[in-house]
């Protein structure tokens, strides 16, 4: 009982929510780059919020299920297909085994989440099957996928057909704004500089991965380069001595040594990461208080938000 | 010297505590037991509320659940672990020898560290093997462990042109820290020699032989031991 990979696309990867507890051995959180069209997929299924589906960045992943099941594919907008027929994202359709999935590429933004009723059954390696190509771990054999590889998943004869209403679809732009708490060495960047980040235009290039999104723009230059390594959060902006910033992502490494002006929200490094180069960055900086504001509301709204019953 | 901690804000769940000065360069053993103490000190504080911890040379980055628990609860915390006199870890430090096939070959900036140390190659293995380490920190890699501090004279800067592969086990050094490379990865590293200890093993509990705040010394080894003990060689 799987679905087996005719062709993986560019790079498409094995991920739950993340590995957590094992920075103390040098091993990065990894899990989804766009958490929130991650979490509509598993929620449309009635999975876990943990449970394991795969990240496709910018699409051609086709595969063939071998048993009868439910997915739901969410994220970038690419053409989907079940047997040739065109399918919408942001809702579940049924498979029956031989049936070919295939996903086109993405026009606009550049992650897409495939998920399965239950999640894929993957071994979990550190207490996650989130994969990282760099570490060798999580996923099948820390790889990403290839054709003929197997995903286990359970055999699903009935389910609720659901979906997310169009209003309540995430748009992906071809800008993003950021909102960025200050931290770390915030101090020893000048308040013209903290203007500068607020009012100034970003790009996205194209020395961009899971690890990090470097940036092309006026420069954020921290007068001191001189510290020890530490620990480093998710979207925290690295400022090497060029000024241009770094938003480090989810594969990032523990511990660097570049001064960090602060810390973008992770509600906001899920937009970051749908963009492609050249695309543009505005930064906003927010407090704590604000932060947590942000984090609850959205939590409210996606816990509240109902689903549509809907037929293939 | 001020012994003032501080906790700063890292990102919207997590802090980042510095020991000892702010913006200090300074390694010190001192500072390393006191964040392998706090970290302890944590973990037992915030339980299930923990999502990850960062110690590294003079911080403690904690990243929390902030889904079931707020900033201001576990900043409180944070304090109270800080104001708390710690238990002394030096009993729970444990000091781990591991063996090192120095080699002029094998590790090919040797015989340069040795010429700008003005010593011999013997003496510069001597001398890499006098110190006792600790272990600062780990990360970069999955179980590469930063080692301090080593004698001045040993110091040097990371390559020009960092490699694009540096084998498992390569022993190295980078101004006056030294490491052995847990797996095969770019790096920029002066390379001595190589350790058949594994570093990091996935499929074995504990994965790693060292933990922060742990000690290390190194002994050398010749060609023959080092395979015996599992060693692989490799060509520069």
């Amino acid at each position: 009982m799987s679905f087996k990979v005719l062709q993986p696309g560019l790079l498409s990867l094995l991920q739950d929510l993340g590995r957590f507890g094992q920075h103390e051995i040098g091993l990065t959180s990894s899990g989804p780059l766009d958490s929130e069209a991650f979490a509509w997929a598993n929620r449309i299924l009635g999975n876990a919020a943990n449970a394991c589906a795969i990240e496709v960045s910018f699409g051609g992943l086709q595969l063939q299920a071998q048993t009868d099941s439910y997915i739901c594919i969410t994220g970038a907008e690419l053409d989907v297909s079940i047997n040739g027929v065109n399918k919408p994202l942001w809702c579940g359709h049924k498979v029956v085994a031989g049936d070919q999935v295939k996903l086109g590429y993405s026009s606009q933004g550049c992650r897409t989440y495939l998920a399965v009723a239950g999640g894929f059954n993957i071994d979990p390696s550190f207490g996650s099957c989130a994969t990282v190509m760099r570490e060798k771990i999580g996923g099948l054999n820390g790889l990403k996928l290839a054709a003929n590889d197997q995903l286990p998943c359970a055999t699903v004869l009935q389910h609720d057909q659901l979906s997310l209403a169009p209003q309540h679809q995430p748009i992906y732009a071809e800008s993003a704004h950021l909102r960025l708490v200050l931290g770390y060495q915030h101090n020893l960047f000048d308040a013209a500089t903290k203007a500068r980040l607020q009012h100034s235009q970003y790009q996205v290039t194209d020395r961009s991965d899971r690890m990090g999104m470097r940036l092309q723009g006026p420069s954020i230059a921290c007068p001191s380069q001189q510290m020890l390594s530490e620990g480093i959060a998710l979207g925290a902006v690295q400022v090497p001595a060029d000024g241009q910033p770094i938003v480090l992502l989810n594969d990032r490494q523990t511990i660097g040594g570049y001064p960090k002006l602060g810390s973008v929200i992770a509600r906001d490094t899920a937009r970051l990461a749908q963009l492609r180069p050249g695309n543009t960055i505005t930064f906003e900086i927010i407090d704590l208080y604000q932060a947590h504001t942000i984090n609850t509301l959205a939590q409210l709204k996606f816990d509240a938000t109902p689903l549509l019953h809907t037929k293939d | 010297m001020s012994r003032v901690d501080s906790i700063e804000i890292a990102s919207e769940n997590s802090y980042i505590i510095y020991f000892g000065e702010p913006n200090s360069t300074v390694i010190s053993a001192e500072v390393s037991a006191k964040i392998a103490a706090t970290t302890a000190q944590i973990k037992h504080q915030l339980g299930h509320h923990l999502l990850d911890l960062v110690p590294s040379y003079a911080s403690l980055l904690v990243i929390f659940n902030s889904t079931n628990c707020d900033h201001l609860w576990v900043k409180q915390q944070l304090r109270s672990a800080l104001s708390r006199p710690l238990a002394t870890q030096q009993e729970a430090s444990k000091l781990v020898k591991l063996p090192v096939f120095y080699s002029t070959k094998y590790g090919p900036e040797l015989s340069l560290l040795a010429t700008n140390a003005k010593l011999s190659v013997e003496q510069t293995i001597d001398l890499h093997c006098a110190t006792e380490y600790r272990v600062y920190a780990i990360g970069f890699a999955p179980g590469f462990a930063y080692l301090g501090e080593i004698d001045e004279r040993l110091a040097a800067p990371r390559l020009a042109t960092p490699r694009l592969k540096v084998p498992t086990g390569a022993v190295a050094i980078a101004d006056r820290q030294t490491a052995v490379y847990p797996a095969p990865s770019p790096g920029g590293w002066n390379l001595i020699g190589l350790c058949p200890t594994p570093m990091f093993n996935p499929q074995q509990v504990p994965h790693m032989p060292v933990n922060v705040g742990d000690r290390v010394q190194f002994y050398p080894i010749d060609q023959a031991q080092y395979v015996t003990l599992g060693g692989q060689l490799h060509e520069f």
